[in-house]
């Protein structure tokens, strides 16, 4: 007997040795989509699920209803805007650069995903809370984090505000809205949703934002999250991240048949939107949206960040082992600087001269700052934090086994 | 004072917190309108309403994972797991998550959490509704693990997990939910109506975590006990008429170790016992220490009485559970030697 029932196992649509393809992509066209009332449901939430939320066409242009609903935005903030991205892009670029050069252990970049955490962050208030992975470091510097505690966290020196005691890019800033970023995939998802509940419950008018990436959807957390999000109607917006790729492993293993993670998220019967996430204004616009809606009761949001992961996944990473060198090259949504940067060209508020002495400015700013941080020690220049402090903020009061240990080691 | 079982001390417990900060929420599998499958929450969430009692879907991780976003935030949920045997979906946000907020951003964040979990066997409970994985927790640094095995100390001592600024494991042995149990399984049980240690005070007060309590004052052999184990020992000492120091733990992390060392200088014999498995269970942490710390003391091996090292059976119940006839033989053994 031969049985009808087979595997099937999804592919990338290009590998190493082959031209990169995306033309299974259907990408919409910017301004399509309409601007849901804050008061949606899940169900009617599925052509923002499952479309693509854009305002910027390919001319640079911002168009469309969601482009009118940032209307108010001055052009200063866009430049700003721009600045973030730019900084993240020029603070990444230095910190690799600083792994290869054996100054320290490890390091993530978010090539290609500056968008989303600058955007974002704009939309967010003093007291709201993000619960980020890894790779939202533009949350931190859209929050004005001051650059040497984000690098004294690289390099694990005294100018790290947590002691050297986690692995460089794990950052953790309560004051700037950013959580204490784990190791474990999905663990903080929940955790956004019980944060979001103890605003609730305080009616503190604050809200939480949760960060995953769409490797890391396969996680049960995520489940938890949106479940839990459903039944709760906390104030908090459910990031998905999905660059395509988890380490090696293509989004389809994770997204399995499924059409977007947005329709998933609508499953649990959280309202979902999926958002070309190298889109700044789509970002700064569904961002408003979303934690508007959150502050105001209307409940938790869902949204799916479409981009692409440039970079390597890590410093520990080569890319070219399982996707084609000149993939990122090819990405339908393009670049996020460069299609912000376009816009603003257009609008005469920029010009390719300013945005080249924007970059040197803030090549010189990272540099100068990196160069104050990287005296107070790195991986070739080491100058420890007090292996004592190891002991330290276990518990709030140390016990005494532990009291015994810290004298032990100090022999 | 009131007499109360173990049930209403720790549902008094969380009562009296209830009333007493704003910040702290309670929730779990049938915690909220029912009251939860052993009546421990009975009637709260009618007192308090729903906001801070509250029922949640059936999973473990979510239950712990949205605690400790609260307890980040700064609340103090007091959440259950239905049996302490289903704690593992939740096992990846205790160890990697609740335990170490406080120390990996230095301070930024904590997380004040107390976890509930019935836990232990003697009640036909078979594989789930039996194990006790105190060891499990007790090898996490960042993370407390407590114990008691009287209504007065289950009121108390949850009081303080509850106002504790670091996350709690706080164990429940349901075999003493309703009354003592000294090991007579032939199916009349007793209630704790007429003990002493179910004399609980109203209101407020607080049993210190970390702190071990002398059940029995005696010369001979140290006995080094937790939970239902306590009552056990107290019936093999009964049956041999040895002279034994029975010392219930209450808080296995952090280990009253000037308790139990001041002990074991005196009688020089050690006999630990516990309803989880041997291999790696606590026992061999306490044996350990007391190697380092009192060698010099010892007049024989120390002994160890455990469940042993399979899963818990359902018709073997009283095969594998530490019996006082065990507890007995090793303290003979110890008297020996
Ligand atoms: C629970 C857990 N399993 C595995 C890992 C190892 N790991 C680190 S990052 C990663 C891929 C995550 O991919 P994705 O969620 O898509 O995020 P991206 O790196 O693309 O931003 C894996 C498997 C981990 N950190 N945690």
């Amino acid at each position: 007997m031969t049985g009808k029932a087979k595997l099937s196992f999804p592919h990338p649509p290009a590998r190493p040795d082959q031209v990169p393809d995306f033309s299974a992509l259907a990408i919409p066209e910017a301004g399509a989509l309409d601007v849901p009332p804050y008061e949606i449901t899940a169900p009617e939430s599925r052509p923002y699920a499952n479309g693509l939320v854009r305002v910027l066409d390919d001319a640079g242009a911002a168009v469309g209803p969601w482009a009118d609903y940032i209307a108010d935005i001055p052009e200063e903030e866009l430049l700003e805007g721009l600045r973030d991205m730019m900084r993240v892009r020029a603070i990444d670029k230095r910190l690799m650069t600083a792994q290869r050069q054996g100054k320290t252990s490890f390091y993530m970049q978010c090539t290609g995903e500056e968008a989303i955490g600058c955007g974002f962050q704009r939309a967010l208030s003093q007291g709201d809370m993000n619960f980020p992975t890894y790779r939202q470091q533009s949350l931190l510097v859209a929050a004005g984090y001051p650059l040497e505690k984000l690098m004294g966290q690289i390099f694990s020196n005294d100018l790290d505000p947590a002691e050297g005691r986690q692995l460089p890019i794990l950052h953790s800033a309560r004051d700037y809205g950013y959580f204490t970023v784990s190791g474990n995939l999905g663990t903080q998802y929940i955790q956004a949703v019980g944060w979001a509940m103890a605003n609730a419950l305080s009616d503190n008018g604050q809200i939480a934002v949760g960060w995953i990436g769409d490797g890391a959807t396969a996680s049960n957390d995520f489940h938890s999250a949106l479940l839990c999000a459903s039944s709760y109607q906390p104030p908090v917006v459910l990031n998905i991240v999905n660059n395509q790729w988890a380490i090696s492993t293509y989004t389809g293993v994770a997204a399995g048949r499924a059409r977007t993670y947005a329709a998933r998220a609508r499953g649990y019967g959280v309202p979902a939107l999926r958002v070309d996430g190298n889109d700044y204004l789509a970002v700064r616009a569904v961002a408003r949206w979303a934690v508007t809606r959150a502050r105001e009761g209307f409940g938790p949001t869902a949204i799916e960040w479409f981009t692409y992961r440039v970079a390597a996944h890590s410093s520990s990473d080569d890319p070219t082992a399982y996707r084609p060198k000149d993939e990122a090259e090819r990405w339908p949504l393009g670049d996020p600087i460069a299609r912000l940067k376009a816009h603003l060209i257009g609008r005469g508020a920029w010009s390719d001269e300013r945005h080249a002495q924007a970059e040197a400015e803030i090549r010189d700013e990272v540099v100068s700052v990196q160069k104050r941080v990287e005296a107070h020690g790195t991986l070739l220049d080491p100058r420890p934090v007090p292996a004592r402090t190891i002991f330290d903020g276990v518990y709030a009061e140390m016990p005494p086994h532990l009291a015994r240990q810290a004298r032990e080691a100090e022999v | 004072m009131a007499q109360m079982t173990m049930i209403e001390a720790l549902r008094d417990a969380m009562d009296v917190m209830l009333a007493r900060d704003p910040k702290v929420v309670i929730f779990g599998e049938d915690v909220g309108y029912f009251g939860g499958v052993f009546r421990c929450t009975a009637g709260l969430q009618k007192k308090y309403g729903e906001e801070r009692v509250f029922d949640t879907p059936i999973n473990e991780s979510a239950i712990v994972g949205m605690a400790i976003g609260m307890a980040a935030q700064g609340m103090r949920p007091c959440v259950e797991m239905q049996f302490a045997d289903y704690v593992y979906p939740g096992y990846d946000q205790i160890t990697q998550e609740a335990s170490r907020l406080r120390h990996r951003s230095a301070g930024d964040f904590t997380c004040p959490l107390t976890i509930r979990l019935p836990a232990g066997g003697g009640i036909f409970g078979g594989q789930t509704h039996s194990q006790s994985p105190e060891a499990l927790f007790t090898h996490v640094a960042g993370l407390k693990v407590v114990m008691p095995s009287t209504p007065y100390d289950a009121k108390g001592l949850l009081i303080a997990a509850i106002e504790d600024p670091d996350p709690v494991m706080f164990f429940e042995p349901k075999r003493l939910y309703n009354g003592p149990f000294y090991g007579d399984h032939s199916g009349k049980s007793q209630g704790w109506a007429g003990h002493p240690e179910a004399e609980v005070p109203e209101g407020y007060y607080t049993v210190p975590l970390g702190r071990a309590a002398i059940r029995r004052p005696g010369s001979q052999v140290t006995v080094l006990a937790y939970g239902t184990m306590v009552y056990i020992a107290e019936a093999a000492v009964a049956e041999t008429g040895i002279d034994a120091e029975i010392i219930d733990l209450r808080t296995l992390l952090p280990l009253d170790l000037e308790t139990v060392t001041a002990s074991l200088r005196k009688t020089g014999r050690c006999v630990v016992v516990h309803e989880a498995t041997r291999t790696s269970g606590f026992g061999a942490e306490l044996i350990a220490e007391l190697q380092e710390h009192c060698f010099w003391h010892l007049k024989s091996p120390m002994q160890r009485v455990t469940g042993w090292d399979t899963p818990y059976p359902h018709a073997a119940e009283w095969a594998y559970f530490p019996s006082p006839a065990r507890v007995a033989r090793a303290l003979r053994k110890s008297l020996e030697e």
